[in-house]
């Protein structure tokens, strides 16, 4: 039976692992291998390293940190944070990362999936979408440049819109980032991760909100999505992976023993 | 084991980086490369893969590798596409492979559920299979993939999607993993592992 994954995402600047509140006031957490053990070694299925470096900055940056986990964890990885061209993904790409996640670039030029699909194969592009829930007009907005708050803008597109638009230019996997629920960890956005689960044909990742044991039971049971991203309850060590994955195992729900 | 000589085969792809750290993790020193004569000389040989087998198979033609890759007597292992290849056909671009292992490979019919097939699930061996000594029955490994082989005479591992397929494919020398064991945790280095270890008395078959 294939396993619900549990996929702890870092924070990555200049080279270092931080924490920031509000995409703010970064502090330094540490040096990324031996997290990134620390979490390989505890069960996590597979992590997401957020290079929140790029993201607002366009200079070339050293991206060598990537090898060095490459060469020390023995899990599949995801690097996520601007990355807007080929040359970026293949560089990327051949120093090991399993897996790379594309979101604001993909919203700039939506061709940019199909090239990369086109070059690397459907498994390892993976899109991240940041979904807002709008009371005023009952929509889901997608928005952009989320990782630098003074320049983070609604698009154009309805979620469901640009879901689908991205599956058919071949994105091989969602990360569904539910805005709303970001950094206050009171749940996962079930209602929306369910609603749009139907139009997701590839592997689906719920993403924000995540508090306690009891959101990723409910995400699994009730919204079906193939993983679960999550950061602060991880890091903050208000819930360790081992305790984790055996509550799901107890109640059924199929997950690699940590 | 350290003695032996590994060589992962380049085809250019993107999981060449992985495979070799995690041989290196196991204490061996891989060489990656393309050449015909160092191919023939290992005592070991990987050929990785990721992409689609029609990409791969042109890849292989252009390195002037078809003849060699089909020709080699040491323990050989196929990892992801790099185990498709090693099939007589492929359903991705209908396009002939390597033929050194008599099955197919076809699109996967996952039953409504998500394709790619991708993260961890469980396999579990057929037979004797050396690759997978010393693990749990069943074990859990890593897979990402959308094309599978279906099960056969040569399967030595099976998997389940919608529809059970072959995790692991063996004929004499040649094996193929369709799982990622550079991406497996402890299971999959202990795969690669029993691989570096076969004996002969193992690839007789």
């Amino acid at each position: 039976m294939l396993a619900k994954r549990i996929i702890p995402c870092l924070d990555v600047r200049n080279g270092e692992v931080v924490k920031g509140v509000q995409f703010r006031n970064h502090e330094v957490i540490g040096a990324i291998e031996p997290l990134a053990e620390q979490y390989a070694q505890a069960g996590a299925d597979e992590l997401v390293f957020y290079d929140i470096t790029a993201s607002s900055d366009a200079r070339v940056v050293d991206k060598s940190w990537v090898e060095r986990i490459a060469r020390v964890i023995d899990i599949p990885f995801t690097v996520a944070g601007g990355i807007s061209s080929i040359a970026h993904a293949q560089e990327i790409l051949a120093m090991g990362a399993d897996k790379i996640s594309i979101n604001s670039p993909a919203l700039r030029d939506p061709e940019l999936i199909n090239t990369l699909v086109d070059e690397f194969g459907q498994q390892c592009i993976v899109i991240g979408i940041d979904s807002f829930y709008n009371e005023q007009t009952d929509t889901y907005d997608v928005y952009q440049f989320t990782g630098d708050e003074t320049r983070t803008q609604k698009t154009n597109w309805q979620t469901r819109a640009w879901l689908r638009e991205v599956v058919a230019r071949g994105a091989g996997e969602i990360v569904l980032n539910c805005m709303n629920q970001d950094g206050v960890r009171k749940g996962y956005d079930i209602p929306q991760l369910f609603s749009l689960r139907a139009d997701c044909p590839v592997p689906l990742i719920a993403s924000g909100g995540a508090g306690s044991i009891e959101h990723f039971h409910d995400v699994f049971n009730q919204a079906n999505v193939d993983g679960a991203l999550a950061a602060s309850v991880f890091h903050k060590g208000l819930i360790q992976i081992s305790t984790l994955k055996q509550s799901l195992i107890d109640a059924g729900i199929a997950v690699r023993p940590a | 084991m350290s003695s032996k000589q590994l060589v992962i085969v380049d085809t250019a792809c993107a999981n060449l980086s992985s495979v070799r750290f995690a041989c290196e993790r196991l204490g061996i020193k891989p060489e990656v490369t393309a050449d015909i004569a160092r191919i023939q000389a290992a005592d070991r040989v990987i050929l990785p893969g990721v992409g689609t087998a029609q990409a791969a198979m042109r890849n292989l033609q252009r390195l002037e590798l078809v003849d060699t890759l089909q020709q080699l007597q040491q323990p050989v292992l196929g990892i992801c596409l790099g185990m498709q290849l090693l099939t007589t056909w492929s359903a991705e671009g209908n396009v002939d492979c390597l033929g050194v292992i008599p099955a197919q490979t076809l699109r996967m019919q996952a039953q409504q559920q998500p394709l790619p097939h991708m993260g961890w699930n469980t396999v579990t061996a057929v037979g004797d299979n050396p690759l997978l000594h010393g693990l749990a029955q069943p074990e859990w490994f890593y897979f990402v993939h959308s094309y599978a082989v279906a099960p056969d005479a040569a399967t030595i591992a099976t998997c389940d999607y919608g529809q059970p397929f072959a995790a692991m494919i063996r004929h004499r020398n040649y094996f193929g993993a369709q799982f990622h064991p550079e991406r497996s945790g402890s299971a999959g280095s202990k795969l690669l592992k029993n691989f570096l270890e076969l004996t002969d008395a193992n690839t007789r078959a």
